[in-house]
């Protein structure tokens, strides 16, 4: 059914790929984080332990009381009305006898020969009891495994978030934010999943083995080998088995995102997918990756089931092993069938936690991974932080000045200068423009500004001081960035504006959208400016976005204002509007303004135009345009051809008027 | 545990969405649909064989477990004396019995996962094939969110209930088969051991409701905690040029402590459940010693009887167990396979005629004949529209927003049908020709370029799958995109991150320029785009466009003056009518509301009120 032929199908699942080595180191540090927990600790892993303890202990009741029924019938077989009427006879004094020998075999091992039948109901009260200790602690120990897990997942959730918003610019940038999530959320999981049962169930699983081969060693050498004997090969299979799931779970999960990928982008792209006729392309797209993923789930069949019934295969052939030689030996009267069934419990007791192995080394090698993707976040370190001695901007004139600034992103691009020597001064009540073709380092220079990068050369001071010795906090309240796209949160139109200033009283707020010219859309929202917003939220069209960006950046710059290119989704009356009263507003701010619509960058008092990171030209409109050069190319390109003709008187007329 | 399924799993697609979001209607729809049941076997139908198969491999597999206990009764039985069969002949028997144990259980589950991969592949394959062929109508009115939730979720839910399923019927079937054994080894030993069965049942018909909110609150706790983690990181620009982290993680660390608080409560409800099986086992070993024990005294029952009885007691749990698991699978599987069907029953309001044509040689001309058309049923959006394109013309479509140049543009290409009249391309009715040879005739330009994960290089050849390096680096430079391609770090081959979010919004109109351009297109149809374009970029979209439209019929919805000039004829439209048409310079003479339009916009029609 496949338009394509499989390409690139190779299913080859090394165990050596996934990576080992790191495994103890991981786990380790992750078990050391639940030794915060020490009694909730030591609750479960007591808990672990007597639960196999009791779980022990069943065997060897149910041996027991198949050889107290079967010599019954050996020696009762004399007198069998007598031993019948007297077993029915249930009186509360059976039951006292009953009791006194259960403490007697408590107390000394081995009852006195008292009344079989007594002996038959102490073992089937001591099984109740058993089986209701070990259901009770076992329901403890996963209550307080929990416990533990959940508290270090809280404590690992709030680290990673922490670490998150302290980590600068340049690390997000070189990490994806579906990646960050992910680590948030599933690799947190897989290792709260392992802290939860691979650990405990290993340490249990450790028990039985040891504690149940000790019991059957000890009862007889050569059965109880044989009994034991599925053990290493169903440790093996199990391990090899959750290694290969592991490696295969991770390969699907990759085939299933692009399958995703796939499907996403075809219903997003449906006009371009219908116009073009591509269905044929798109569905071979699809084809491929889920015919691969299918096969690969194929595969993840195979493995599984076919280690499945190797390890019950093994199991059974002990199983009939210990029946064949067990059998023979009862028949000769060299061994007691209870003995042999105890036996025979045993192993189906043993059956479930070692098939477990599997799931245990599949837990650990995904909590190894997703362990060592966690703490990669947790111990970076954040590249811009506070110096020791940094001390607050006092709130002053306000003058931002670049001093000589070169910039490289030193990983993402090679080392390639992103801006070299650009100087200026900002004071307040001023406006500079920057204009530059895309990539010139306009938005980069505004990042600057707020020290979500350090420079590489130079220095940014404002008010004198260079803003590296500031602390961010300070610096960051003192300047108001308003960026192109505008990331709004699920929260209300109040809660979005106010974003910086959340204690912000309505009044501000208010003001701040006015001068944006959003309030009047706000107030004809269903509910005014407590609409939610966002992703569940209503929808607000790209020019209003911007003005909602607009008002948020208001509330926040206290000294600078820096509008990176945020008019250009406004039309053009609503930006006049939007600008004049801006420029009112921020009087007595200083406003950088990043633009290439040039009408919007008429009234600045200084204009730089960049290319390739450097400072081409600069001067105010009037000058740009005597001058010969990109800014009046520029010019001829936007204005209309009316206009073309006398474009500085009519800028010079009225400015704030202009229309592109 | 029970309580996590739900938050990991985000995991199984792959996309991070946050949980998943049911806002799909409410779940009421629990109750077994016999409707969803039958529909589903219909994609089973087509593997019917391999299902009995695995039906018939589930029945001898449940045989041979039930048997393995009974073997082991004849043995003891036989170690003891009290047999006819002689102990070898009985393990020769076992030894049977586990090899088609192995055997029968390998196939059993094998096949039945397979038959569920498999019939999950056709159901999604069949989703998204259909999803090609429904109209825009529906896609542009429903969210491609909700669409991907059922692609992925609702598919995976249902994954899950066809993967368990026949393994649940296995379940079954030994539950039955134990039964059956118990009783018939000792009627009385058999229904008394059996009584604790029913508590079992009353046991978990009481906690199942009981714990059942508990787990769903640690569900949404869950991804309460994630949704604002993924915001979170998502906004962290923001947060910090806002300097909010203190606030957020003040409220972040509330959120994580209820999501703390209500996975331990989760688990307490359900490791509550432990210990009550656990005492209820206990209860009926109790019974089988004391009982089967007097039985074993009285000679009446052979010790080996008891002893298959401990192993019988001590399996005859699980099944219990699993099925009233896969009953909630059942449930969340039945809502998704309503909402999947929902998808399925989308109807196909365009298909190609079984006698539709291939439009090849027909000479590139546009009609529309009286057509009137819209979106929603009584509220037309075209009225009565007849227009002329002559073969190798470009015309301009102007009007203000929500005047119908877009709907003209989508009727040419037969994204919808039209209500009246007729839309002719070539001289053929549109809806006479093959959907196929109408894309290959027509390209679109579309105003918000889109473009898919992948190379720049397979991006622009994306309408012609087979074209080469050269063909591609041609259009690239006719359009002047070559000069900015050659600079990305691998140029041709660099990888477009999330939908081209590393180039500017002219340059990804550059790109589907390009690609319009190598399709080569008998007719262009282009939303011009003039919103968010730099200034360096927009003086290469000038030149490329007199380029592209050149040796072309063209349909431009056109913004820019200089493009509006340049068209050999255009057309006014407003609230769904022509207006007016003809030359820029016959229009401005009409003193119309073209020229109207002119006056008040200068440079450019783009931002009209």
């Amino acid at each position: 059914m496949s338009a394509t032929p499989p390409q690139n199908t190779n299913l080859d699942l090394d165990i050596s790929k996934l990576n080992l080595k790191a495994m103890p180191r991981v786990l380790g540090r992750l078990t050391r984080l639940s030794f915060r927990y020490p009694w909730q600790w030591f609750f479960a892993l007591s808990c672990a332990i007597a639960s196999a303890m009791f779980n022990l202990i069943t065997p060897r009741l149910l041996g027991r009381a198949v050889d107290q029924a079967h010599h019954l019938l050996i020696d009762g077989h004399t007198h069998p009305e007598e031993t019948r009427s007297a077993f029915l006879q249930l009186t509360p004094a059976l039951f006292g006898e009953a009791t006194q020998q259960a403490f007697q075999i408590i107390i000394d091992g081995h009852a006195h020969s008292t009344g079989p039948r007594a002996a038959l109901l102490a073992t089937a009260l001591m099984i109740v009891v058993a089986c209701a200790l070990r259901g009770t602690l076992t329901g403890l120990q996963g209550y307080w495994g929990e416990v533990v897990a959940q508290r270090v997942g809280y404590d690992l959730r709030l680290a990673f978030f922490e670490k998150l918003q302290r980590l600068s610019f340049g690390f997000h940038d070189v990490n994806h934010s579906g990646d960050l999530i992910s680590r948030g959320m599933l690799d947190l999981e897989g290792v709260r999943a392992f802290l939860e049962s691979g650990f405990l169930r290993a340490v249990v699983l450790l028990l039985l083995v040891s504690f149940g081969a000790w019991r059957l060693l000890g009862t007889d050498m050569n059965l109880g080998l044989i009994a034991l004997s599925f053990v290493p090969f169903v440790a093996w299979r199990a391990t090899r088995m959750g290694l290969l799931l592991r490696l295969s779970w991770q390969r699907l999960q990759q085939l299933m995102s692009d399958l995703t990928l796939t499907m996403e982008e075809n219903l997003q792209g449906v006009r371009v997918v219908r116009a073009f006729a591509c269905k044929n392309l798109e569905l071979a797209k699809f084809d491929q990756t889920a015919q691969a993923a299918l096969r690969l789930a194929n595969r993840r069949i195979t493995i599984r089931m076919g280690s499945m019934s190797m390890m019950n295969f093994a199991f059974y052939t002990a199983l009939g092993l210990v029946l064949w030689i067990g059998g023979q030996r009862v028949s000769q009267g060299a061994m007691t069938v209870g003995t042999l069934t105890e036996f025979l419990t045993f192993m189906t007791l043993l059956q479930q936690p070692i098939r477990q192995v599997g799931m245990i080394v599949n837990s650990s090698s995904r909590a190894s991974s997703a362990g060592s993707r966690l703490f990669e976040v947790l111990d970076a370190e954040p590249s811009i932080q506070d110096v020791p001695d940094a001390r607050d901007w006092m709130p002053g004139e306000g003058v931002l000045r670049f001093e000589a600034v070169d910039f490289a992103y030193d990983r993402s691009l090679g080392g390639r200068k992103i801006l070299s020597g650009i100087s200026f001064e900002v004071s307040p009540g001023k406006t500079l423009g920057i204009v530059g073709p895309p990539g010139s380092g306009k938005s980069t220079l505004a990042h600057l500004i707020p020290r979500f990068y350090d420079v590489t050369g130079g220095r940014i001071t404002l008010d004198g001081q260079d803003i590296r010795s500031m602390t961010l906090d300070s610096l960051r309240r003192a300047v108001g960035l308003v960026q192109q796209e505008i990331f709004l949160f699920d929260v209300s139109v109040h809660d979005n504006v106010a974003y910086a200033e959340p204690w912000a009283e309505e009044q501000r707020v208010v003001e701040a959208a006015s001068i944006a010219q959003i309030h009047e859309h706000v107030a004809g929202l269903p509910d005014g400016y407590a609409t939610r917003v966002g992703e569940r939220g209503v929808a607000l069209s790209g020019g209003q976005r911007q003005r909602m960006s607009i008002a948020r950046g208001l509330l926040a710059g206290r000294a600078i204002m820096v509008l990176d290119d945020s008019t250009a989704a406004i039309d053009t009356t609503t930006e006049q509007r939007v600008r004049s009263s801006l420029r009112t507003a921020v009087r007595n701010r200083g406003t950088i303004i990043i633009a290439h619509r040039l009408s919007s960058l008429l009234h600045a008092d200084e204009i730089l135009v960049l290319d390739e990171g450097m400072i081409i030209q600069r001067g105010t409109h009037a000058d740009l345009l005597k001058q010969v050069g990109v800014y009046a190319d520029l010019w001829a390109l936007q204005s209309p051809p009316v206009a073309k003709t006398t474009p500085t008187k009519k800028a010079a007329k009225n400015p704030e008027l202009e229309v592109s | 545990m029970s309580a996590m399924r739900g938050d990991g799993g985000g995991g199984h697609g792959g996309g991070f969405g946050v949980g998943r979001h049911h806002d799909f209607g409410d779940d009421a729809l629990t109750r077994f649909d016999t409707g969803v049941v039958r529909r589903l076997f219909g994609f089973v139908r087509p593997y019917r064989r391999i299902l009995a198969g695995a039906l018939l491999a589930v029945a001898l597999a449940t045989a041979v477990q039930v048997s393995i206990p009974l073997t082991v009764r004849y043995a003891v039985d036989s170690a003891v004396g009290h047999s006819e069969y002689p102990l070898n002949t009985v393990l020769a028997g076992f030894v049977l019995l586990i090899v088609l144990n192995g055997v029968l259980g390998y196939l059993q589950e094998s096949i039945s996962a397979r038959l569920a991969q498999r019939v999950i592949f056709d159901l999604r394959r069949a989703m998204f094939a259909h999803l090609q062929d429904v109209s825009m109508s529906f896609l542009d009115q429903t969210q491609v969110g909700r669409l991907m939730a059922r692609l992925q979720s609702d598919v995976n839910a249902l994954q899950e209930f066809m993967e368990n399923s026949v393994s649940a019927i296995g379940d079954f079937f030994l539950l039955l088969g134990i039964i059956a054994v118990l009783l018939w080894m000792d009627l009385r030993l058999g229904l008394l051991t059996l009584s604790v069965l029913p508590v079992l049942v009353l046991v978990r018909a009481v906690w199942i409701p009981w714990a059942r909110p508990k787990f769903r609150r640690a569900r949404e706790a869950s991804s309460s905690a994630n949704a604002a983690l993924a915001e979170n990181i998502n906004g962290i620009r923001t947060v910090q040029e806002n300097r909010r982290e203190a606030v957020n993680f003040d409220r972040y660390r509330v959120r994580a402590r209820e999501n703390l608080d209500a996975q331990i409560a989760s688990s307490q409800a359900s490791q509550i459940m432990v210990p009550a099986v656990d005492i209820l086992t206990g209860v009926a070993m109790g019974i089988v010693v004391i009982v089967g024990g007097d039985k074993v005294l009285t000679g009446e029952l052979g010790v080996g009887v008891m002893v298959a009885y401990i192993f019988y007691v001590q399996r005859f749990f699980d099944p219990i167990r699993t099925l009233s698991m896969q009953y909630t699978t059942m449930q969340s599987a039945m809502a998704a396979g309503h909402r999947i069907f929902d998808v399925l029953d989308v109807p196909v309001a365009i298909r190609d005629k079984p006698a539709a044509i291939t439009l090849k040689d027909q000479e590139p001309s546009i009609e529309f004949r009286q057509v009137t058309f819209g979106y929603r049923p009584g509220q037309p959006v075209l009225h009565d529209i007849s227009l002329w394109v002559e073969p190798y013309q470009t015309v301009a479509l102007v009007g203000p927003t929500g005047s119908g140049k877009t709907s003209i543009t989508a009727l040419t290409h037969r994204f919808y049908d039209v209500w009246q009249g007729a839309v002719l391309v070539g001289g053929v009715d549109v809806r006479d020709v093959t959907q196929d040879s109408l894309g290959h005739t027509i390209s679109m330009v579309l105003q918000e370029p889109f473009l898919f994960s992948g190379t720049i290089f397979d991006n622009i050849r994306y309408g012609v799958p087979d074209a080469s390096r050269e063909d591609v680096v041609a259009a690239a430079k006719a359009v002047s995109a070559h000069g900015f391609i050659e600079r990305m770090p691998a140029g041709y081959d660099t990888l477009l991150g999330q939908r081209g979010r590393n180039l500017s919004i002219g340059q990804r109109q550059l790109l589907s320029f390009a690609r319009a351009l190598l399709a080569d297109p008998k007719i262009l149809i282009l939303d011009e785009a003039t919103a968010n374009i730099d200034s360096f970029t927009e003086r290469d979209i000038q030149q490329a466009l007199k380029k592209l439209l050149k040796g072309r019929t063209s349909l431009v919805i056109a913004h820019r003056l200089a493009t509006i000039r340049d068209a050999d004829l255009i057309v006014v439209l407003d609230h769904g009518r022509i207006v007016e048409q003809g030359s820029h310079g016959q229009l401005l003479a009409k003193g119309g509301l073209y020229a109207r339009l002119h006056a008040s916009s200068h440079g450019s029609f783009d931002e009209l009120p």
